[in-house]
């Protein structure tokens, strides 16, 4: 057995990292720790979607309740309505959940589903187990039309007009004050102006 | 009186962790060994007074002193004794006691076994723990006290949540401390071998143990949680990439990277830095982990908004020890690096790629596991990434893990030639694609090339054992004293591998074999899932000791035969009004049978729903984890981590020594 050679010093000659290399995790960590810091002050909420003012994506499923039946995006059309991106692998989808359940009692606004890269049979027992808030829902397993939507988490929700234009996007889970202080005003005045 | 005791005993363990963190620290920069002689003893008490402190909130817990505001929200008058054992680390307050009492029983553990370390490592790393502590009690004093006081004292508590009570969920949070905390002596050592800007040899045999114990912990407890959330949740999955999961699972993938890159370090000198940056990092993420579980920022929106003081405390802990540990390391371990020369195709080569693979691995993971946070952070609401995300990223990344496992252990140190390589793994391989091949043919169901590969990769490895253990033995005489030579480091490398092979055959066949059903049944009805009918006997409502529950009979029957009787519950726990699935199942080696009761469908008709699910091979998961565990635990108590320091003096200025 030949006993390997063995320094303690290290050549200069490139062989072992540079200096510099060993600031690396310090400096990575730090701008994330600035990133933290800057970041805290900002509001994702008025970054603009590229969706709003836009009709909704085009896009045609099949609907969870019957997978023969086809939902397709004309069928957003013809009154205000809410479309929500969930699945039951979403833990904050199971915690706005009590929320869309209370506005579909108040029957203020028909809500509907965009079911998202998930298996059909689960969301049907989860709505049986929990509750069914949605008026239908239209399965979209693969995901391709959440991404068509702009999707990059559940739950989303967006507000649709009469003519199908996208007016609102909530991202994260509604709380029962986001509804009353912002769906519910800008429902009630898509409603009025359209009436006049 | 009692609980101010406990407050009292909390506030003099915080300074005696100031005199363990500052005098030690101070001895082992000014070289004086008076100083670091209070290592041992300030260590001792401050366990002792935790320990105090955390015994008279156990004893709150058992006497039902409502007074106490934690023991108020987090137990119950019907609460069994077992579970207000167990509630104690039921909620936040006195989990983060849990954490201190574990950090100060292993630095006690360590300070009584202190001669096997030089003085001034020893006294170094006393410190260093020493300095954790104080962070976490002055959390704990100051912004989540467990002997705060109630008044007027409630009639009766609000209950612990029902989902943490059960057996295994009373294990798994001290497991998963025990870990967490366990990466505290590594990181512990890493910081002394900074400071010092040297590294002694043997350092690594000292962090061997301790940082395989904190791993084996940390495998126990995801086990245990993964199998919980399977037979609790009712849902049949065994992991939900979900947050808190993700926080056990970034140490427990860092600190693999880190016993591994640790053997590389003892056995050749080499990749110290590597070794010293995992360490910190898996500390970081343990300390990431005990706070995005219990502070409340993961669980609820407004937690953090209600309570800022607990979110910046944690933000500015967490800056301060991950900041000044990577300080630390970029200025000093440059000074620690070695010119120790390895081949491309070299064990230190293949360990060095599978420890990079897993930090990508947890990198992904961290990032998938943040990005909601940092969103809601910024106001963005809450969102899910969820298992897409985590499955497209995760499997890719293990894939080349799982092979380089095989070829790791087996390849030579410093350099192999690749045909000799080539000419040890031909059988492996070559049996590994029958095996696979057979075990698919004899399996129901079509065949899937998905389930034949996570087979192939699984005996790869698994055959690989069986190659080292007749390598090891071709040049002992005999075999039984071949076995015997063979120290328990080597068993437990194989036992912890062929466990792995055990749960990615359990991943693999049970996520694409498994069938269920999700049906309506009335008092007679059958379903049939596979070679197996269900049938519906009976629905009866219990009672439990603090819940009412209806209880399903399902009997299970297979060609014609009666097999079993399964008692699937739902539970409404009367405090809380929590409705709770308790599912019934029978496992066996080769598959499990699981049974989940829904609601009641309809009233007249006595229609309920119900979950049938045919898992197979769903077991080998956590047998997996269980025999990782086993194999830890067999290298920990190898007999080379207990070898004493042979009286390795420490170079003391000579003065201080006589004046001491």
């Amino acid at each position: 057995m030949s006993q390997p050679v063995e320094s303690q010093v290290a050549s200069p000659q490139g062989q072992r990292p540079k200096r510099w290399v060993y600031l690396l995790p310090l400096g990575l960590f730090v701008v994330l720790m600035v990133f933290f810091f800057f970041g805290l002050g900002l509001n994702p909420r008025l970054l603009p979607s590229p969706l709003i003012g836009q009709p909704t994506p085009e896009f045609s499923l099949p609907k969870l309740s019957n997978p023969d039946e086809l939902f397709q995006h004309t069928d957003l059309k013809g009154e205000v309505s809410l479309l929500n991106i969930w699945a039951t692998w979403c833990t904050s989808c199971r915690q706005e959940h009590p929320v869309l359940m209370k506005i579909a009692e108040s029957e203020e606004v028909p809500i509907y589903g965009l079911y998202y890269k998930d298996i059909p049979a689960q969301g049907v027992v989860w709505l049986q187990d929990y509750g069914d808030p949605y008026r239908e829902n239209a399965v979209d397993e693969n995901g391709k039309v959440g991404i068509e939507w702009g999707a990059y988490g559940t739950p989303e929700t967006f507000l649709i007009d009469q003519k199908g234009i996208i007016r609102y996007k909530h991202v994260g889970p509604i709380s029962w004050h986001d509804w009353e202080t912002t769906l519910l005003p800008m429902i009630n005045s898509l409603r009025n102006n359209n009436g006049v | 009186m009692i609980p101010e005791l406990g407050h009292f005993a909390l506030i003099l363990a915080l300074a005696v962790a100031l005199v363990q963190a500052i005098i030690p620290g101070m001895g082992l920069l000014r070289r004086r060994a008076d100083w670091m002689a209070i290592a041992k003893p300030a260590a001792l008490i401050q366990f002792a007074l935790v320990l105090l402190a955390y015994g008279i909130l156990t004893y709150s817990f058992i006497v039902h002193d409502f007074s106490v505001l934690y023991v108020a929200n987090t137990s119950n008058s019907e609460l069994p004794l077992i579970y207000r054992i167990s509630g104690v680390w039921g909620a936040h307050e006195g989990s983060l006691l849990l954490w201190v009492l574990i950090l100060s029983a292993w630095t006690a553990i360590l300070a009584m076994y202190s001669k096997h370390y030089p003085v001034d490592m020893g006294a170094g790393v006393i410190s260093v723990l020493g300095f954790i502590s104080i962070g976490f009690l002055l959390f704990s004093l100051f912004t989540s006290n467990p002997f705060i006081r109630l008044f007027p004292v409630p009639i009766d508590g609000g209950d612990l949540n029902p989902l943490l009570q059960d057996p295994v969920m009373a294990i798994h949070p001290p497991m998963l401390y025990m870990g967490y905390v366990g990466f505290a002596v590594p990181f512990a050592f890493a910081i002394v071998a900074l400071v010092q800007g040297k590294l002694d040899t043997a350092w690594a045999r000292w962090v061997r143990p301790w940082a395989l114990t904190a791993w084996v912990c940390l495998t126990g407890g995801i086990t245990l949680g993964s199998w919980w959330a399977y037979y609790e949740l009712g849902w049949g999955g065994w992991w939900f990439w979900d947050p808190v999961e993700n926080a056990s699972f970034m140490p427990w993938l860092t600190g693999t990277a880190l016993i591994h890159s640790l053997a590389v370090t003892e056995k050749r000198h080499a990749l110290r830095n590597w070794t010293i940056l995992l360490a910190i990092i898996s500390f970081s993420l343990s300390l990431l982990g005990t706070f995005l579980v219990r502070s409340g920022v993961l669980t609820s929106v407004h937690a953090f908004a209600s309570d800022p003081t607990r979110g910046i405390y944690v933000l500015a802990f967490l800056g301060l020890v991950v900041g000044i540990s990577l300080s630390l390391f970029a200025f000093r371990a440059w000074q620690l690096r070695t010119l120790t020369p390895f081949s491309l195709i070299s064990r230190e080569m293949a360990l060095l790629t599978n420890s990079v693979l897993l930090l990508v691995t947890m990198l992904t993971v961290l990032l998938g596991t943040l990005y909601p946070l940092i969103l809601e952070a910024l106001g963005g609401g809450k969102i899910s990434v969820g298992p897409p995300y985590f499955s497209r990223v995760f499997i890719p990344l293990m894939i080349p893990v799982v092979f380089l496992v095989a070829i790791g252990s087996l390849i030579r140190w410093r350099e192999d030639s690749l045909s000799t390589l080539i000419k040890q793994l031909r059988t492996p391989a070559i049996l590994a694609i029958v095996f696979a091949s057979v075990i698919l043919l004899l399996l129901p169901g079509k065949a899937s090339f998905t389930a034949w590969f996570a087979l192939l990769l699984a005996f790869w490895v698994i055959n690989s054992c069986f190659v080292q253990l007749q390598q090891r033995l071709r040049h002992s005489q005999g075999l039984l004293q071949g076995l015997r030579r063979t120290p328990r480091g080597w068993y437990g490398m194989i036992l912890a591998h062929i466990g792995l092979g055990f749960t990615v055959i359990g991943i693999a066949l049970s996520s694409v074999y498994s069938q269920e059903q999700d049906v309506h049944m009335v008092k007679g009805d059958t379903r049939t899932l596979g070679e197996y009918r269900f049938e519906l006997v009976d629905v009866e409502r219990i009672t439990g000791p603090n819940y009412q529950a209806d209880m399903g009979t399902i009997r299970i029957y297979k060609d014609e035969k009666e097999l079993m009787t399964l008692h699937p519950e739902k539970r409404i726990y009367n405090v809380r009004k929590n409705v709770m699935t308790e599912a019934a199942i029978h496992s066996n080696l080769l598959r499990d049978l699981y049974v989940s009761l829904g609601e009641q469908r309809n009233a007249n008709t006595g229609a309920w729903s119900v979950r049938l699910y045919y898992k197979p091979f769903i077991l080998w998961i956590w047998l997996g984890g269980l025999f990782m565990v086993l194999g830890g635990l067999l290298a920990v108590t190898d007999k080379r981590y207990r070898l004493e320091v042979k009286q390795e003096k420490v170079k003391l200025d000579a003065n201080h020594v006589t004046a001491s």
